[in-house]
């Protein structure tokens, strides 16, 4: 079944992007950067968490789990470490997503042609 | 009254070409929708076999669908699914990952260090910026509510 949902919700916020872009003439660049500010947004009362639970990976995979991760880590160093753990925690759960955004994106430039 | 030169921005709007609304909506939901349901055959997938709880298993899926677009991106398939799916490949992590690996590969030209390296970022770069400004935003307003009530 979550399979199911996790097709249903992640299509959804992928129409709630594309309206944003069709309706109110925003770039990609906008389009994403909204969603990052409010998945964060969304985590500060664990209504993402619901969500992911919901949904799983139709939760996980969109760009709004982003900033969800950035809070979530920032809060549980923050929990224990107080407002310098913000700063400490901040990238712990999206570690992985980053390192290998360069990782293989580097690679990947360096041996591949660009093509079009 | 359609030369009048106040009127420009409704005077371009008849010669504008319509968006098909409906149709962009429909190929958005579709293809973010399969993105997410490989995510989660690749995150069932970790679960399984590697024991990720559903919270933790979401870092290995992002980790992998990255790998897996960076390299449709360097053979040149992701792009052309984008033409068609527009925010269907923008908004889920694959299209953070295309963003990282396209502008890469249009500056290689200029060498690794100045091309690649210093322009890996030059459109995901955003994405990073108001993360972690909102998340520390956030995290510093949420912990102050905490310690006050």
């Amino acid at each position: 079944m979550t399979f199911v949902y996790a097709f249903l919700v992640g299509g959804a916020i992928c129409v709630v992007g594309q309206l944003m872009m069709d309706v109110f003439k925003l770039t990609p660049a906008h389009v994403v950067a909204t969603f990052v500010v409010v998945g964060a947004a969304l985590d500060v009362f664990g209504v993402y968490d619901h969500l992911i639970e919901f949904a799983g990976a139709g939760a996980t995979v969109p760009i709004t789990s982003f900033g969800h991760s950035l809070l979530h880590g920032a809060m549980t160093e923050g929990h224990q470490h107080g407002y310098l753990g913000i700063a400490m925690g901040i990238f712990k759960l999206t570690s992985a997503g980053i390192t290998s955004a360069i990782l293989f994106g580097f690679l990947v430039a360096l041996f591949f042609k660009p093509k079009g | 009254m359609l030369n009048d030169p106040k009127n420009y921005k409704e005077n371009v709007n008849a010669y504008l070409p319509k968006i098909p609304y409906f149709m962009n909506c429909l190929k958005a939901f579709l293809v973010g929708g399969l993105i997410c349901l490989i995510g989660q055959g690749i995150q069932t997938f970790y679960m399984y076999f590697f024991h990720f709880s559903k919270q933790t298993a979401g870092n290995p899926t992002v980790a992998t669908l990255i790998l897996i677009s960076a390299l449709m991106t360097g053979f040149g398939v992701y792009d052309k699914i984008a033409q068609f799916a527009g925010a269907g490949t923008i908004v889920p992590v694959t299209g953070f990952a295309n963003s990282i690996t396209s502008s890469a590969l249009e500056h290689k030209s200029e060498g690794i260090v100045l091309g690649i390296a210093t322009n890996l970022f030059q459109l995901a770069g955003e994405v990073i910026v108001f993360g972690v400004v909102s998340a520390a935003v956030l995290g510093i307003l949420r912990l102050f509510i905490e310690q006050v009530f």
